[in-house]
């Protein structure tokens, strides 16, 4: 009998964790891997997969700190056009002579002040993050823009090259996925096992609850908004060292990829809920159909509107799943119910 | 409660005149537009001719009727991204239609438009009610999926000036009692909106639904219903947009309208519409609207380097975002 117990709550263990978003999120990337390798032999290639591992990868730089923001419960509209901004500092620093350590350290500043702008807004201003971001979205762009005009800046160092175009040590793995992987595991680290990261939970269910019981939600709010800054411009000097150039439209419309991969990853817009690993899969998923849909050369607009079913199927479908199985928990609730009746 | 306007935060202290006008939530967005245009007037006084005047006008007729849409989406606690894309979608779909029959009936474009709108509209209603899911993210998922229809639609044709039927740009430009059509078209799309949303059962209810979802459930307001008709009618709106901006522009790309659905959301959020839901009207947003319209014109008129238009543009944003935010906090707590 106790054996049989304990066979069931394994089985019930295993339920449970089927029903989490990360494993079922695993599990649609094993079937993409499944399909992708069947229709195409190239999909499966060391190379490929390496190759395309590196052009997601301004997306998942920022993708990181915007999980911290939407999970408590606010949202970053202007991270796009920060990259774009300080991208655009660096180029014009280095086009004016300055050397390029310089240059980089200068548009790493002007992306944490930015992001701290956003921060100030937020945190001290109090405006709903949704506006702030939107106006600083204008100015940021407005402000690349306005720097480098319709000008191209090209002829980087090598050295800062290598950051978008390099290979890490004498593997293949791209220079840059190294760097997104030590962000990762740092952000998560923040977010899974520090106050700062049961700060923003906490935050992200209930700001009021937290404001009486003496959580500083201004300060985490500014400093998250500033960390979403920093990587932002260190996003921007990524992209243009794959690009090996700077030019005043790039990373249009990014922000939505990012929130797109948060949202996938499971992180609900109404805060609270949410996990590092869930986005990172969800990145890798991302990656993943990109891939695949570039070597089945499908072209970019189809890629749009699978990318948009993809976000609707993300929350759709566990939401269903939920859905019957809380039915089918009211229904065996209420025929015990019944039939304790009954016996009575 | 029916004649109570849809301002928060009424106080009692007497009804004296200067009560009022300190009340009142759009004094902050008005203080701005009256400051500016003085700063606007010394510098350049072309300004203030009504040449000009109607050049803002046309310039934010379109903003004004799809931000109309926008705010009731943001009054129940939601927002439509999808806006932009619908009316990239629709003005393809309509200017490739009429390219290629000159002869139609031009009226019968301004019926196919709303006709689409509601469709697309009707798909944003029905995931976010059916499905459950998140206004921001159902509509963030159906702008993408219709923008990339618009370029799967359009097989890499456009719409230019030179190959579509003169009456159809005349939709928008015909002057009508001395004022160009778009105008008239505008007004009455506010003139109705604010009727409903102040006279109507439908319009009361979403400010119920807004400012108290708890409390408008057990009211007996369906949620589900309300949210449908909201964003049905905000894609409505988006798709006569549609059609109008074709025949205003005269052309129509793959990227007609990209960046529009923020615009709108700003001309909303300068207006006072509280992202916070329950609140704003269509007086804030027309106001809103002509302040973006107003900095707009200034940069232009003004010879300000083109380059740096679109900062200048940001920097004013933030700024009436945040005076208008501190004055009406400042009464809030008076």
């Amino acid at each position: 009998m106790e054996k049989n117990n304990e066979t069931k709550s394994k089985i019930t263990n295993t339920l449970k964790l089927l029903t989490k978003w990360e494993i079922q999120l695993v599990i649609i990337i094993l079937i993409l891997v499944i399909i992708g390798s069947n229709i195409s032999p190239f999909f499966l290639d060391v190379k490929n997969q390496v190759r395309n591992s590196k052009n997601l990868i301004e997306i998942a730089l920022m993708a990181l700190p915007m999980t911290f923001i939407i999970i408590t419960g606010n949202i970053d509209l202007s991270v796009a056009n920060l990259l774009l901004m300080s991208a655009v500092v660096m180029a014009k620093l280095f086009e004016n002579g300055i050397p390029m350590g310089w240059a980089f350290a200068g548009a790493l500043l002007a992306g944490t002040l930015g992001g701290l702008l956003n921060g100030i807004l937020v945190g001290i201003v109090r405006l709903p993050a949704l506006v702030a971001t939107l106006g600083t979205y204008t100015l940021f762009r407005g402000l690349g823009f306005s720097l480098l005009k319709d000008f191209t800046v090209k002829g980087f160092p090598d050295w800062f090259n290598f950051l978008g175009q390099g290979k890490f040590l004498d593997t293949d793995i791209p220079i840059q996925v190294v760097i997104f992987i030590f962000f990762a595991i740092l952000f998560g680290l923040l977010l899974h096992r520090t106050t700062l990261g049961r700060y923003i939970y906490v935050i992200g269910q209930n700001e009021d609850a937290c404001r009486y019981s003496g959580v500083p939600v201004d300060g985490v709010k500014i400093l998250i908004f500033t960390l979403s800054g920093f990587m932002s411009a260190l996003a921007g000097m990524i992209l243009a060292a794959r690009y090996a150039s700077v030019d005043a439209d790039i990373a249009t419309g990014y922000e939505l990829t990012v929130i797109t991969a948060v949202v996938l990853g499971g992180v609900l817009t109404t805060g609270g809920t949410g996990t590092m690993p869930g986005v990172v899969l969800s990145l890798i998923l991302l990656s993943e159909v990109r891939l695949l849909m570039n070597l089945l050369n499908t072209k970019g607009p189809i890629q749009q509107i699978a990318f948009g079913f993809l976000l609707i199927m993300a929350i759709l479908v566990p939401r269903q799943i939920d859905r019957i199985r809380s039915k089918r928990r009211l229904k065996s609730l209420e025929r015990k119910i019944t039939e304790t009746e009954s016996t009575i | 409660m029916e004649n109570r306007p849809a301002v928060i935060k009424t106080k009692n202290s007497g009804d004296t005149l200067i009560n009022r006008f300190s009340t009142w939530r759009e004094l902050g967005i008005v203080l701005v537009i009256f400051f500016l245009m003085i700063a606007i007037t010394l510098r350049s006084p072309v300004f203030l001719t009504v040449a000009n005047f109607e050049d803002i006008l046309m310039a934010i007729a379109l903003t004004v009727i799809v931000a109309c849409g926008q705010m009731m989406t943001i009054i129940i606690r939601g927002i439509d991204l999808s806006v932009s894309s619908i009316i990239g979608l629709v003005a393809m779909m309509v200017g490739l239609f009429i390219r290629d029959k000159m002869d139609f009936p031009i009226g019968l474009t301004l019926i196919m438009g709303i006709g689409l709108g509601i469709l697309f509209g009707a798909i944003n209603g029905g995931l976010i009610t059916l499905g459950k899911l998140p206004p921001l993210i159902a509509t963030l998922a159906t702008m993408s999926i219709y923008r990339g229809m618009v370029v799967v639609f359009s097989k890499g044709q456009w719409v230019d000036t030179y190959r579509i039927a003169d009456n159809f740009l005349q939709l928008t430009r015909m002057p009508i009692l001395g004022i160009r059509a778009l105008i008239w078209y505008a007004m009455g799309v506010t003139v109705i909106i604010a009727l409903m949303l102040k006279y109507s059962r439908l319009g009361r209810q979403i400010y119920a639904l807004g400012s108290n979802p708890a409390a408008a459930d057990i009211a007996g307001i369906s949620k589900n219903k309300i949210t449908f008709i909201v964003f049905l009618l905000s894609g409505t709106l988006a798709g006569f947009a549609g059609v109008l901006w074709g025949s205003r522009y005269g052309s129509v790309t793959n990227e007609t309208g990209v960046g529009f659905e923020l615009q709108t959301v700003a001309a909303c959020v300068v207006g006072g519409v509280s992202v916070l839901g329950g609140s704003g009207n269509i007086l804030g947003v027309v106001l809103g609207s002509w302040l973006l319209g107003i900095i707009g014109n200034a940069l232009t008129i003004s010879n300000i380097n083109p380059f740096w238009r679109l900062t200048i543009n940001g920097i004013l944003i933030i700024f009436a975002v945040v005076f208008d935010t501190m004055i009406y906090r400042r009464l809030g707590k008076e």
